[in-house]
């Protein structure tokens, strides 16, 4: 939090020094601090505020690499208000943010164990960082093993790198798509029909996952059926945000503020909160 | 035929058959090849066989006037592919492309049919484990339609 003002509530101006249109409707935004570059320390499954001036604030997840905290990245999907009007943002624009706020995926406590990650539309960008981390220092853990799903080839986020971890030896990536027009030679179907083949040992396996509510509670499910814990699942929730740091109670699930004791959460201590019913 | 049994024991679809419904099987069954973009059956024809995978990938296709095959459904190693040979009037509902060369086990419809009424405990085994897998695809569509990663029809 040593980037923080003193008044937490009051963004910092940031310049965007990068644009990127990973899908249609999906853009990727590097940002660099307007006055004195500091870098910004954070870790993998955090999220700051972004505020579009005289639009509005809305949270986004850090999507870029915690070992290089001169690049603060976000990718953001264009869906209402907010989001819409940051897509036509152009290069030297400016942004204001507060944070990195809330809780981590548990990459360190990971270490001696497979890794599987299950996520699906813009889910991915949460756990790039994570996805970092694990590369990064690949000897320290098992297995490590990608799925992820999307709405069809062409909402694919981060197709280049995701084709590089493809084709990496000791990664396990796959990729689905819920449908296909011609020409795709990929896997169709849903990202939760992956979990039962995936190649990893249930008994020794922290998860990790992210995407749309229904499918977290799907994917849990699945990684039950195998085996996995409780306590070695690990789900990011997403829910309205205003101060993001525990003061307003915006993001109030039961006892849980999602800005502070989240967004990652533990499944054991959520779990009667992603309450399972069939679809 | 010896080789025939082997796979069909190996085969995730069958495991923990007993041996003598294995048996019966054997004589049903038939070893398939298909090269890579080769139909394995085309929607509306009749469904005579169902196959179990070896290897290889199916891209089951639903034909959309006006933009094509649409996939819906990869069928890959270790699982199984149709279930109209099961259901009157025997008609398949998709077509299923090889996506690459694939090698499979073709069951005969008719053949099994016989069998299961001759053996209703094999017939019982035999709807069991569809069951559990229709169940599976039907779960896995129901997530298809809800297009979870959609924007509320705004694309
Ligand atoms: C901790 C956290 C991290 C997040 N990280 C990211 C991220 O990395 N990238 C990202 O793109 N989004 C992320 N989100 C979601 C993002 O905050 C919302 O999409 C955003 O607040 C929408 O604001 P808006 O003003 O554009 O839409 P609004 O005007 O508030 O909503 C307009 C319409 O969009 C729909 N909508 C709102 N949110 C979503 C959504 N998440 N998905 C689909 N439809 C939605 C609403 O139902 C509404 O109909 C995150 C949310 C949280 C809580
Ligand atoms: S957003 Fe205000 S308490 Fe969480």
């Amino acid at each position: 939090m040593n980037q923080m003002n003193s008044n937490p509530m009051l963004p910092r101006s940031f310049a965007i020094n990068r644009v990127l249109k990973e899908t249609y409707d999906t853009f990727t935004l590097d940002l660099a601090p307007a006055q004195r570059h500091t870098g910004f320390s954070f870790a993998a499954g955090q999220f700051n505020m972004l505020y579009v001036f005289g639009v509005g604030e809305i949270p986004i997840s850090i999507s870029g690499d915690p070992n290089d905290p001169g690049r603060l990245v976000h990718t953001t999907r264009a869906v209402g208000t907010v989001t819409k009007v940051m897509d036509k943002l152009k290069l030297g624009d400016q942004l204001g943010v507060r944070g990195p706020y809330g809780t981590s995926w548990p990459v360190a406590e990971a270490a001696g164990h497979d890794v599987v990650i299950v996520t699906g539309g813009i889910g991915l960008a949460p756990l790039r960082p994570a996805m970092y981390e694990l590369l990064s220092h690949r000897e320290k853990f098992g297995s490590v093993v990608l799925l992820y799903g999307a709405r069809t080839p062409e909402d694919i986020l981060y197709k280049r790198e995701v084709k590089k971890w493809r084709s990496e030896f000791d990664l396990n990536v796959h990729v689905t798509v819920d449908r296909a027009a011609g020409g795709w030679r990929g896997n169709v179907g849903v990202v939760t029909a992956m979990v039962p083949k995936a190649p990893f040992d249930p008994y020794h396996t922290i998860a990790l996952v992210c995407g749309p509510e229904i499918m977290i509670r799907f994917t849990v499910m699945e990684l039950r059926k195998r085996g996995v814990p409780d306590d070695k699942i690990y789900v990011s929730m997403e829910r309205n945000m205003k101060c993001g740091i525990g003061l307003c109670g915006h993001c109030q699930v039961g006892a849980n503020f999602v800005c502070k004791d989240g967004p990652v959460f533990r499944y054991d201590r959520i779990k009667n909160l992603l309450e399972i019913r069939e679809v | 035929m010896e080789n025939l049994r082997a796979y069909l024991a190996e085969h995730a679809f069958l495991q923990g058959l007993k041996s003598e419904h294995l048996d019966l099987l054997v004589g049903c069954a038939e070893n398939v090849r298909f090269d890579p973009g080769e139909f394995v059956f085309r929607e509306g024809k009749t469904a005579e066989r169902f196959y179990m995978v070896r290897h290889g990938n199916i891209s089951l296709e639903i034909f959309k006037p006006g933009h094509g095959p649409i996939a819906i459904e990869t069928i890959g190693e270790g699982e199984l592919l149709g279930w109209s040979w099961l259901v009157p009037p025997y008609l398949w509902n998709f077509d299923a492309r090889c996506l690459d060369l694939t090698r499979a086990l073709a069951l005969d419809g008719a053949c099994l049919r016989q069998k299961c009424e001759d053996d209703h405990d094999l017939g019982y085994e035999i709807v069991k484990r569809f069951s559990s897998i229709i169940s599976q695809r039907l779960q896995a569509t129901r997530l298809q339609l809800l297009d979870i990663y959609g924007n509320g029809g705004k694309r």
